[in-house]
């Protein structure tokens, strides 16, 4: 038996891979949460949104890195973040201009403009596959460790090794800095508590004088730029791969579903939820059992309960379990 | 007879193709009340609605000091000085009382602070409750919260759709003398009420419609005094 060992494969291989993880999430589920809570849709193009701004940003890392510019131990990509933000905000505005404005002139219902979405989503999706291909994308550069395994060992002289890659703790910190800038955004100036009485009372905001054009334009603005800051720290944890970010819409919809839509807290809270589901339920628990059970009891197996093809079920079945016994989510958002 | 400050004359309109509304007159002077009531479906939150702008009107006019606002949006209007608190939906339950004061104030660049301290005054109760979210509060709280949120764009005209819907006798009298005050301040009232004998009682006009027309046009006291009203309206 040795619980230190055990915990620290635990946090190396579960916790922080999760905790990474669950904050890409949240970024994408803040997005997704804050167009249901303004726009009363969910919109299926998040996903390739987030591909699109990963795209954009991956092709101009490449353009800094043949001039020679880097970011020192961090990688290119957060050079080109704001570029690629910006470039995201102007496809996703000019989206809203032709296609979406039409049907909200229209009143249109929630279901039509999903569908609107989808199509959105169609189209974005060819455009990334365009822009950079389908193939699947590196672009991680400069130190690639904070603590390697390795290093650990020497250091602690445990058998196990912890170890933090620079994109988690990247992802972690960014995800911190602009949650906490939302929610300042949100809580504390004009537009955000406009945004917010836009999407508790759509009339009263009206009455009220509030523009609702600004309200959806700046809501837009800003879940683009989540959008693209989760899929190009998700890109630099990961890969990049279109059909990849795709995928990610399930998760991501199941964490704001979860959190419950329309509620930034709920979002977050949903993200590490999910992510924390699909790494516990895909990670192979024989060794930190090794370590904690006594040697007779010790696993023959791998102790996988779900092989990782599999990870999307895990989304699928929680989003089930929400929507049966808990409509509104964990933080009582908007039933749908 | 001079004109009235807001009047909305010959109102004839409805959400589709039925008229709701016939040819019906409601006007309230400066810093009076005035009283819309009548039974279920005479068109009264119809006649408000009309006023307010949210109906578009097939005959008649709206007019606000002498101007033509027939046109306006509810919008504009609210920026030409017209305030509304609907009856249901009047306040933002997941924000703050202050945040609900704020929002109403949303079109005003100046300095919001006097008026939400006059807002707290009117309402003490608002003030210690200023931190909690307007949907915890009770019914006769957020109706304070709703009037409040209306007082902010210090409007000329406070247009209030059955303020006291849904709340105890006590809170209704409560409601009442704070609307009486607001009228003090110079500020107009037109309401719609269901509590027909109380609003008569602190209304300076009173209009009884029936079937979207004006069956009984008179002062508050006149219409309680009047046996006919008393009788088919007032139960007695």
């Amino acid at each position: 038996m040795d619980f230190l060992n055990a915990l620290i494969a635990f946090l190396n291989f579960v916790a922080v891979p999760a905790v990474a993880y669950g904050a890409q999430l949240a970024l994408g589920a803040l997005g997704v949460t804050l167009i249901y809570g303004i726009l009363r849709f969910s919109n299926f193009a998040h996903g390739d949104t987030m591909a699109f701004g990963t795209a954009i940003a991956i092709i101009l890392t490449w353009g800094l890195q043949s001039a020679g510019i880097g970011f020192g131990p961090l990688p290119t990509a957060l050079l080109a973040l704001p570029v690629a933000i910006a470039v995201t905000v102007g496809l996703v505005l000019l989206t809203d201009r032709v296609v979406y404005r039409f049907y909200r002139r229209q009143k249109a219902a929630p279901a039509i403009l999903v569908i609107v979405s989808l199509g959105v989503m169609f189209v974005m999706n060819g455009i990334v596959r365009l822009v950079i291909g389908v193939e699947e994308q590196n672009f991680a550069d400069g130190e690639r460790f904070v603590i390697s395994a390795g290093d650990f060992k020497t250091a602690t002289g445990l058998a196990e090794g912890l170890a933090i890659k620079t994109t988690q703790a990247i992802t972690v910190v960014t995800a911190v800095v602009v949650v906490a800038a939302l929610f300042w955004f949100l809580q504390k100036t004009r537009t955000g508590k406009s945004m917010r009485a836009f999407s508790d009372n759509e009339d009263l905001a009206l009455l009220s004088g509030i523009n609702p054009d600004r309200v959806v334009q700046v809501t837009w603005i800003i879940a683009a730029g989540l959008a693209v800051i989760a899929g190009v720290l998700y890109g630099l944890d990961k890969s990049f791969r279109p059909f990849t970010y795709f995928q990610l819409l399930l998760p991501i919809f199941a964490a704001a579903i979860v959190g419950g839509l329309g509620n930034p807290i709920g979002a977050i809270a949903g993200g590490f939820v999910i992510a924390f589901s699909e790494v516990i339920v895909t990670y192979a628990w024989k060794k930190v059992l090794t370590y904690v059970l006594p040697d007779s009891l010790a696993p023959d197996g791998l102790v996988q309960l779900l092989s990782t093809d599999y990870k999307l079920a895990v989304s699928f079945v929680i989003l089930i379990i929400v929507l049966l016994f808990a409509p509104t989510g964990l933080f009582k958002g908007k039933s749908v | 007879m001079a004109e009235p400050f807001l009047i909305g004359d010959a109102m004839t309109g409805g959400y589709g193709a039925v008229d709701i509304l016939h040819g019906c007159t409601v006007a309230v002077e400066k810093g009076q009340i005035a009283v819309i009531v009548g039974p279920n479906g005479a068109g009264k939150s119809t006649a408000m609605k009309a006023v307010f702008g949210m109906l578009k009107l097939r005959g008649g006019k709206v007019r606000l000091g002498g101007e033509d606002i027939t046109g306006l949006s509810p919008q504009a209007r609210v920026a030409k000085g017209m305030a509304f608190v609907p009856q249901t939906h009047n306040i933002f339950t997941s924000m703050t009382v202050e945040e609900n004061l704020e929002m109403g104030a949303f079109l005003r660049r100046d300095d919001i602070r006097p008026t939400m301290e006059q807002v707290y005054e009117l309402f003490p109760i608002l003030k210690t409750k200023r931190r909690q979210a307007a949907g915890e509060l009770s019914g006769g709280q957020r109706q304070q919260v709703a009037v409040g949120r209306a007082l902010m764009t210090q409007p000329k005209v406070l247009m209030l759709d059955e303020p006291t819907a849904g709340v105890s006798p006590i809170v209704m009298d409560e409601l009442f003398d704070r609307i009486i005050e607001v009228a003090r301040t110079g500020i107009s009232i037109l309401m719609v009420e269901q509590n027909a004998r109380q609003a008569l009682e602190i209304a300076d006009k009173g209009y009884v419609l029936v079937q979207g027309a004006n069956r009984y046009t008179d002062t508050g006291k006149a219409l309680l005094a009047d046996p006919e009203v008393r009788r088919t309206f007032l139960g007695g």
